[in-house]
């Protein structure tokens, strides 16, 4: 379906990235945020304040991160599309309610601008610190998807491809942008709102008295969604619970339950992973990044390339489920696998476990506060071709 | 002779309408007070007719918590303190919709007690049902934010020797426009109360005191729920418009109950639609209940 | 004949007492009979008294026990409820669970 056209802001903007994915969030049809403020991603929030009343949407600004982190999830099952956007500390606040969120099967969006960290860190400086934390931050076994846009205009058109994730998935969905591309303002162009697709919520008409609120439909393992006052009387917790929602405390159930939600992503795993993808084909060696460190990794392959080295670029757009099968089938053909990232090496743990040791994985790592240079990353691909 | 005849023909409980029966019997405890509030719960409910589509129950972590799996409404068992913010985003996302929270007294707060100042500060519509059992009770028994002084519990095996909050002080201090304290030995004029409050717009408080047999009461030889219902008979004493500050409570003492503050303030969504309204004049497109692709 | 009878789902029981003493008329006790639980349900000893006020229903926290007036009309009685006549409740003998 299309957007809505209220509220789409068709034309070419200049503005930056966290405006850019408030913009994103009110095309795809969030009409509810809960925020609290914090830096660098503040200004999403506070840009859709004031667009809200003119929208017919609403924002509230909550006492705190625990707070706008379950205020959401109680509006997307009054029947709103909703979103809460944070950094790093907020971030760490909100994991018991994403654990909720992914229990409940309530579909959301959750925005986090990476800063320096750990703790209070760097408030103002970009790291990409948090990409395991959004995979494993919240206690027991689940799976989420995380979308890394590299640009303002990304931060428009994956905060709405996040909202249709969601819904497909009836998930949280992450957009892991950082605080360059946050902050940076370049050209964002808004389509007309019938050029946008937009997922709707998977509404069910069943009967209500047959009706079961986590019995997954078809092969996507994903169950259909109601709204509290359709009649349909539903049950919602985060105990492990049975298909009608009702909690069963049985080894079988948390098998069969567990289970269902992880697999729900690991099986859609290709429909949802997105790279980006340039001169893979003969590569000697391959960077693979994403984010903000993509644009200079971009700038590192070509100069390597005009040195006639035979240097490609992986761009991970999707960074959760991990693009698994794309590594292992490249590993083999190249010397190796250049990671640069800002924080210690997380996302190249992913890559090596899954080259398998097929071939070289160099992480390029950065402790935060600043992007890489490109000459980090070239001499690095000098050095593997060597 | 007349062969006798069986009348199988009997008036359902009325409480049996709003409850998931395949789910009962339920886990609280012999003597628990918390199935005696939700009889007060129903009776509120069937009385006022509410129309029960367009009631959500949203409850905490707690013995109390476990009312939500136990009503036949939209119920929410959400993560532990955190009803009233997911309360909050239920209902300014429906406004038309009642959203009652029924958690317990460590829930709503220790944990949960910044939540609760805000939305009592917003003056959020919400109903909340606060069953006070002084302790922890599913986690076993431990100190609480209401526990009184020189109680023993789980984690204080010498008795508490730090005050407890005095809940419907804090509450009004907070901004509620409603408070009461009713015990579960006043079944009636607690299912009274719920219906008044159900009535009222804004942020309304009720504070149940429920008996814990098997932790708070047997720790502190006080019998069992039994005991605890007749304690309450006895010590009770219904003040109504009691200043809040002088309600609150002691291990053996005095404990007043009734209907303490009823008082007018305008609601958040109120107070945030005729703002905007203001502000915005034309421009102001208000948001007006589910609306989802 | 009383004005009122009570009702009891006596699986549902688990003895409190909270009826028993409750009740304004005095027409409940604690048998000797038990549940599959091990529970006393409460049955009436003095049914001429009930007058159906219900009270033991509004006390009851198991939702075992309520009280309804003999000349109102009957609805539909739900699935789960056991009628029992206002006398001791069987015996189970060896119901082991």
């Amino acid at each position: 379906m299309h957007a809505d056209p209220v509220g789409v802001l068709t034309g070419a903007h200049f503005m930056d990235g966290d405006h850019a994915a408030c913009e994103g969030a009110i095309a795809a049809g969030a009409r509810f945020s809960a925020g609290y403020p914090i830096t660098p991603s503040t200004e999403v929030v506070e840009r859709f304040s004031q667009r809200a009343p003119k929208i017919g949407a609403t924002f509230i600004q909550m006492e705190d991160e625990l707070a706008a982190s379950i205020t959401i999830l109680g509006a997307v099952w009054g029947g709103v599309k909703a979103f809460t956007v944070t950094s790093g500390p907020g971030f760490s606040l909100m994991m018991e309610h994403i654990g909720y969120a992914v229990m409940t099967e309530t579909p959301c969006v959750f925005i986090d601008v990476q800063r320096g960290g750990p703790s209070t860190g760097l408030p103002t400086l970009p790291a990409q610190a948090d990409m395991m934390q959004v995979k494993w931050g919240s206690h027991g076994d689940y799976e989420i998807i995380a979308l890394c846009p590299n640009s303002p205009q990304e931060c428009f058109d994956l905060t709405i491809k996040a909202f249709n994730f969601s819904e497909q998935y009836r998930t949280p969905v992450f957009v892991m942008m950082d605080e360059v591309v946050g902050h940076m303002t370049e050209k964002v162009v808004i389509p007309s709102a019938d050029e946008i697709e937009v997922e709707p919520r998977r509404w069910t008409t069943k009967d209500k008295s047959t009706f079961q609120l986590f019995a997954p439909c078809g092969d996507e393992l994903v169950p259909e969604m109601v709204k509290a006052g359709d009649g349909y009387k539903v049950h919602v917790t985060g105990l492990t619970h049975d298909e009608r929602g009702y909690p069963n405390g049985t080894v079988a159930v948390q098998d069969r339950m567990v289970r269902r939600l992880v697999n729900k992503i690991r099986n859609n795993a290709e429909k949802i992973c997105l790279t980006e993808e340039h001169d893979i084909e003969g590569a000697d060696v391959v960077v693979i990044s994403y984010g903000i460190t993509s644009r200079i990794a971009q700038r590192a392959v070509e100069s390597a390339r005009a040195k006639g080295i035979k240097a490609g670029s992986l761009r991970l757009i999707t960074a959760w489920p991990f693009p698994e099968r794309i590594i292992r089938a490249l590993a083999p053909k190249v010397k190796g696998l250049i990671v640069p990232e800002i924080n210690l090496g997380q996302m190249v743990r992913e890559v090596e476990r899954c080259a398998g040791g097929h071939c070289r994985v160099v992480p390029i790592d950065h402790a935060g506060g600043t992007v890489h240079n490109p000459e980090q990353i070239l001499k690095a691909i000098e050095e593997v071709v060597r | 002779m007349s062969t006798p005849v069986i009348n199988l023909t009997i008036p359902a409980n009325p409480v049996e309408e709003i409850l998931r029966s395949e789910r009962i019997p339920h886990m609280w405890c012999s003597g628990c007070g918390i199935g005696t509030s939700v009889n007060s719960f129903a009776t509120a409910l069937l009385d006022m007719k509410m129309d029960l589509n367009k009631l959500s129950i949203v409850s905490g972590i707690g013995c109390t918590g476990r009312v939500a799996g136990y009503t036949n409404l939209d119920s929410f068992h959400t993560t532990h303190g955190r009803a009233i913010p997911f309360a909050t985003g239920l209902k300014l996302a429906n406004p038309d919709m009642t959203v009652v929270v029924y958690s317990g007294d460590g829930d709503l707060f220790a944990i949960g007690g910044n939540h609760l100042i805000h939305a009592a500060r917003r003056n959020m519509d919400l109903k909340v049902i606060c069953v006070n059992n002084l302790t922890y009770a599913m986690t076993g028994g431990q100190t609480g934010p209401a526990t009184p002084l020189d109680v023993i519990t789980a984690t204080a095996p010498y008795g508490t020797y730090d005050p407890a909050f005095n809940l419907p002080y804090l509450v009004e201090a907070a901004g509620a426009v409603y408070v009461a304290r009713w015990t579960t030995f006043h079944v009636k004029q607690l299912a009274k109360s719920m219906a008044e409050m159900f009535k009222k717009k804004g942020f309304g408080f009720i504070e149940v005191i429920s008996p814990c047999p098997t932790l708070y009461q047997r720790r502190n030889k006080m019998g069992d729920g039994l005991d605890a219902m007749k304690f309450y008979k006895e010590v009770s004493k219904i003040k109504h418009g009691t200043p809040t500050n002088e309600v609150g409570l002691t291990k053996s003492g005095e404990i007043i109950v009734g209907k303490f503050v009823d008082r007018e303030r305008p609601d958040f969504i109120t107070m945030m639609r005729a703002h905007l309204q203001q502000r915005l004049g034309d421009q102001y497109i208000q948001a007006e209940g589910p609306v989802c692709g | 004949m009383a004005r009122g009878s009570v009702s009891i789902v006596v699986e549902r029981c688990k003895a409190c007492g909270f009826c028993v003493e409750f009740c304004p008329a005095k027409v409940l006790a604690l048998s000797s009979a038990f549940n599959s639980k091990g529970y006393h349900p409460p049955h009436a000893i003095a049914p001429d008294k009930c007058t159906g006020c219900d009270m033991c229903g509004m006390y009851c926290p198991d939702f075992a026990i309520h009280g309804y007036r003999n000349d109102k009309p009957a609805a539909t009685a739900t699935a789960t409820e056991a009628a029992a006549p206002a006398t001791e409740p069987q015996k189970e003998a060896g119901d082991a669970r």
